[in-house]
């Protein structure tokens, strides 16, 4: 049976790895992601759950112990965000390298510096090339949903790789929500039990982590590049399958007010609730400006994303990091290369917003998206990356 | 060298899925100087059978020989040879 509980973004974080039947926790606190670790060692303190929290002395530490527990065959879960997420970086590569299915939390929080611990991408971004599935949640309903689901995918045979859920530093960490949750018995018959398929044990040895040379580092490579493509497809299912007992369904790509519309906002996180809500004001006024918001960020969604933008001549595609010295945001040159490689003429501009947890005002939200209307039917656009709010 | 493998026949993640597989790898074609022991010089001392790092100086009885499958020739051995029995000659 379902039922209705408040929980905070961390604590439904906490509370769906409780459900999970986690093996090892070995995590650092660190804000905005300090709630998720400290709930689940009272859940471990209090005999809630079956599994070992290793208390370590740095990010750099927590991932080690747990890719070492995940190589065990363990079913492994951790938090971070920030600079935390900056000091595990050498590791998150290990993680996906060896095939280490982790789930793992990040509360989206600014990089220094200056020092700042309020939201925004940066750390993800800063680790997006890392390899491992990365899931963008809007609400304290879809942390928990996802954590769940990715346990399931990141875990199964084909796929082997660690799943990043990341959560928007105190937006949703630390703010409180109704959301739905399922029974314990109803998670562990839905996760299941981890089935390793090769794992750490004396009885029978295997070399992990051995050098690897010119002639054989390539097609390793490859191999990892094509479990993460693929990793789309198992996604698919466990979304499917998640919907059976959930009643909740999610895809790669969540849609919003795209009925009609020919102009949509891209967006990730929590970020998508107010261009939603924006979105349902302008449609009073009888402009239809859609919201398009990928729950999954890697792998980059292409069959989902562009049949959500089918009918769209334009869009706003919003950044919630700045990639240095770049021409555009990570978020808008994936939106690009993917409508450029299927042939579609849209016009897309970049806006850079909500840096160290700046507010995107629904009045803000909604310049944007009628700047995205108003290109519709315009010859020339601004194609300029737009910092919202910026001072001058 | 034996014939590379493609990206679909190996283990995941750079896995090596049994044990004692080093002695399949010879990093014998790494070498570019190769030493070469003169059998009337050497007093079988073993210096060079305990200095080499691989080890590819292999104890035959009455002295030693280089075991070439393995050798890197990094030249310790000749380096280290108490009576010079050792030199490094250009593959």
């Amino acid at each position: 049976m379902a039922k209705t509980i408040g929980l905070s973004g961390d604590q439904a974080a906490a509370y769906a790895a409780k459900q999970c039947d986690v093996d090892v926790v070995a995590a650092y606190p660190i804000t905005p992601q300090t709630i998720i670790v400290e709930e689940y060692s009272n859940y471990v303190a209090d005999g809630e759950v079956d599994s070992e929290f290793i208390c370590v002395e740095s990010e750099h530490s927590a991932m080690s112990a747990c890719i070492g527990a995940s190589l065990t065959g363990a079913r492994v879960f951790t938090a971070t965000a920030s600079q935390g997420l900056a000091l595990m970086h050498e590791m998150l590569y290990v993680a996906s390298g060896l095939r280490c299915p982790i789930v793992m939390c990040v509360a989206n929080r600014a990089l220094s510096a200056p020092l700042n611990i309020h939201c925004d991408h940066s750390d993800m971004m800063g680790s997006r090339d890392c390899g491992w599935i990365q899931v963008f949640a809007e609400n304290a309903q879809e942390v928990y949903d996802w954590i769940i689901q990715s346990f399931r995918f990141a875990e199964d045979e084909d796929v082997l790789l660690p799943a990043a859920v990341n959560l928007d530093g105190f937006t949703l960490s630390h703010a409180l929500e109704d959301l739905v949750v399922l029974e314990d018995a109803e998670v562990r018959d839905f996760v299941g039990v981890r089935k390793p398929k090769y794992w750490l044990t004396p009885g029978k040895p295997i070399t992990v982590g051995a050098a690897v040379l010119p002639d054989y580092y390539m097609e390793i490579k490859y191999q990892q590049e094509d479990a993460l493509q693929r990793s789309i497809m198992k996604i698919r299912e466990v979304n499917e399958l998640f919907e059976k007992a959930s009643g909740r369904r999610y895809k790669a790509v969540d849609t919003y007010g795209l009925e009609g519309a020919e102009a949509a906002v891209v967006c990730l996180g929590s970020t998508a609730g107010t261009a939603k809500v924006v979105s349902d004001t302008l449609r009073e006024k009888g402009c239809n400006v859609g919201v398009v918001k990928p729950w999954i960020y890697r792998p980059f969604p292409v069959e989902e994303f562009l049949d959500s933008v089918k009918n769209v001549k334009s869009l706003a595609v919003l950044e919630r990091t700045i990639s240095f010295g770049a021409p555009n945001g990570p978020l808008f040159n994936d939106v690009l290369a993917t409508l450029y490689k299927a042939g579609r003429q849209v016009k897309v501009f970049n806006a850079v917003y909500g840096l160290g947890g700046r507010d995107i005002s629904p009045h803000e939200m909604e310049t944007l998206m009628m700047d995205a209307y108003e290109n519709i039917e315009a010859e020339e656009f601004d194609k300029k990356v737009k910092f919202i709010g910026v001072r001058g | 060298m034996s014939v590379l493998k493609g990206w679909r026949e190996i283990p995941i993640g750079g896995l090596i899925l049994e044990g004692r597989t080093a002695r399949e790898y010879k990093t014998g074609d790494w070498r570019v100087f190769k030493p070469v022991i003169d059998k009337e010089k050497c007093i079988g001392c073993l210096i060079c059978w305990i200095y080499c790092p691989e080890p590819a100086i292999l104890r035959v009885e009455p002295k030693v020989e280089v075991d070439y499958d393995y050798c890197k020739g990094c030249g310790i051995c000749a380096q280290e040879c108490p009576v010079k029995a050792i030199s490094m000659v250009e593959e």
